[in-house]
């Protein structure tokens, strides 16, 4: 059996006496744009968790081109080259735009040799998102839509061949979504495979190439975005049995 | 009058030359000083020099961390007791070098274990080595010495002083290569979010243990050059507790992160420490902790800043007043 690019199989994560992930089995494909939905406490985020070694999984496995993670802590995770964003964002609030992007560089995979290096990826990276010219500001007194920028920014500078994004179109504006969901097409188009946890439904069925719907720690349903939408199970644990839109 | 405004506005207006000129008149000043201070004047100035090292060590460590390590006193300590073992075998200045590496060697142990530990959990253990580092040491000392404490071969105050001086040159030109360093970055991202910090790639066990490491052997050192002044030394002695809290302390006092404030705040803090002692000696423990409540009421960012803030108020008075001149 060929294995995929970056693939779970039946893992399971316990808070307690709370599933949050009750055996899901995954696989995204290189170069793929695939999206998470499901509704809250659905066990998006813990999946997210394990895959970056934020939390430690009770069962299952984990490979990302042929290697294992399980086991493997966050840091060790980011430079075999799979970045994230966080749900709530999580800037250095004290260091400057650039600051944080170039510690992103720094210590990636790819690029973290000598800090000329790390400095000419952090402007690319700065570039990518469009923070140019605020650079220099400090990342705490920029808005959220900018901060959520510098994470994007940070996390692209590592280099990374996965970009996991947790909610990065929450409270953006319908423009601003549009501006994402190129953005998105843009990093595909870099060779970028992109996995992203998203509830503004309309930027999913544009951006994704793939989806995955997640319920109660189950994954309930998986494939073309707007198969996905008209499957029964979904539409049930989104509205609610009985719902008729 | 005139002249200062204009000396204030010059300050400004050439900066790093003028820094720059300033920092070497005053290094000059420094080499210079045993050959027309008194020798009351030099031991003054390695005290300030040791509690200046204590201060911007810990800082290096702490003040971009978060973690508040108490654990200055046993470190400090270590040199002590490396100076007892070495002074006399391999003289003064191979026995500091000594005790700044046995140091670092027992902060890198130390920091493997405890530096996974967050918050005050770490501070409370950091203290706890303190009186662990005592008691092993007292009861080594009785139980295969059979004796209290030790006597150092003193060298003279002049070679204090300029050890002290070159361990606090040394401390200031690591400070700013760590600042420029991916230690000094990794230290600093760890200090804003430690597990965001994880996410992008910092092995944020292994940079604690760097940076705690680095800031004990400064420590280190400081104990193996001030043991010899202090001759006679046991446990009490050199595994002060005091010394864990007079860093912190001053760190609060002056409330800078940079090592030239930190080092002005131990200034301040030594001469009014010296001043209270010496003109009132039986309430010098209550003022003193009155001067450091009030700071943290009224300056809760330190006297360092509220002197910045004068300067700037100074400054933009003289501005305002050359800007009134030439209309």
């Amino acid at each position: 059996m060929t294995m995929a690019f970056l693939e779970g199989r039946e893992i399971i994560k316990r808070f307690g006496g709370l599933v949050a992930l009750a055996g899901v089995s995954f696989t995204v494909e290189e170069g793929e744009v695939v999206g998470i939905i499901g509704p809250n406490g659905a066990g998006k985020t813990t999946l997210f968790n394990v895959v970056t070694g934020a939390v430690r999984a009770d069962h299952g496995q984990l490979w990302f081109r042929g290697r294992p993670l399980l086991g493997l802590g966050p840091d060790e995770i980011y430079r075999r080259g799979i970045a994230r964003t966080f749900q709530t964002v999580r800037v250095f609030r004290g260091m400057t735009v650039f600051e944080n992007v170039l510690a992103g560089a720094w210590f990636g995979p790819e690029s973290g040799r000598t800090r000329g290096e790390a400095e000419r990826r952090a402007w690319w990276a700065l570039e990518m998102v469009g923070l140019k010219d605020l650079a220099g500001a400090v990342a705490g007194d920029l808005q959220i839509v900018y901060q959520k920028r510098v994470e994007l920014a940070r996390a692209l500078a590592g280099k990374p061949r996965v970009l996991l994004l947790d909610e990065l179109m929450a409270g953006l504006t319908a423009r601003e979504v549009e501006e994402a969901v190129v953005f998105l097409r843009r990093l595909q188009g870099e060779g970028l495979t992109v996995v992203l946890i998203e509830h503004v439904l309309r930027a999913v069925m544009r951006a994704c190439d793939r989806v995955l719907v997640l319920h109660q720690g189950r994954k309930i349903a998986e494939g073309r975005p707007e198969e996905v939408v008209r499957h029964p199970e979904v539409v049930e644990a989104y509205l609610g049995s009985g719902a008729s839109t | 009058m005139v002249e200062t405004k204009g000396l204030a506005g010059n300050i400004v207006r050439s900066g790093p030359a003028l820094r720059r000129a300033a920092l070497a008149l005053l290094a000059v000043g420094l080499a210079s000083a045993p050959l027309y201070l008194p020798t009351y004047t030099l031991v003054f100035l390695s005290n300030l020099g040791m509690y200046v090292v204590l201060t911007v060590s810990w800082i290096l460590f702490a003040g971009s961390t978060g973690y508040v390590s108490l654990a200055s006193a046993v470190f400090f300590g270590i040199g002590v007791y490396a100076a007892v073992l070495w002074r006399t075998a391999l003289g003064f200045w191979v026995a500091a070098l000594l005790g700044g590496l046995l140091s670092g060697a027992v902060a890198a142990g130390m920091g493997m274990v405890t530096l996974r530990l967050r918050g005050a959990y770490f501070s409370m253990f950091t203290l706890g080595a303190v009186e662990l580092a005592t008691s092993a040491t007292r009861w080594g000392e009785a139980h295969f010495f059979g004796r209290v404490g030790r006597i150092v071969l003193p060298v003279g105050q002049e070679t204090i002083y300029y050890a002290m001086l070159v361990l606090v040159i040394l401390l200031f030109a690591t400070w700013e290569l760590v600042q420029r360093s991916k230690l000094g970055m990794g230290l600093r991202c760890i200090g804003e979010d430690e597990e965001a910090a994880a996410h992008i790639g910092i092995p944020t066990t292994r940079v604690k243990v760097a940076g705690f490491c680095l800031s004990a052997v400064f420590m280190g050192c400081a104990g193996a050059i001030m043991a010899t002044r202090w001759t006679y030394v046991d446990p009490r002695i050199a595994f002060n507790l005091q010394l864990s809290f007079i860093p912190v302390l001053i760190a609060v006092f002056s409330g800078s992160r940079r090592p030239y404030g930190a080092a002005l705040g131990a200034v301040l803090f030594v001469a009014l420490e010296d001043f209270l002692i010496t003109r009132l000696p039986y309430h010098y423990m209550l003022l003193f902790g009155l001067v450091m409540v009030a700071v943290m009421l009224y300056s809760p960012g330190g006297v360092m800043v509220l002197l910045s803030r004068w300067w700037e108020q100074v400054l933009t008075w003289s501005r305002g007043e050359k800007a009134g001149a030439a209309k």
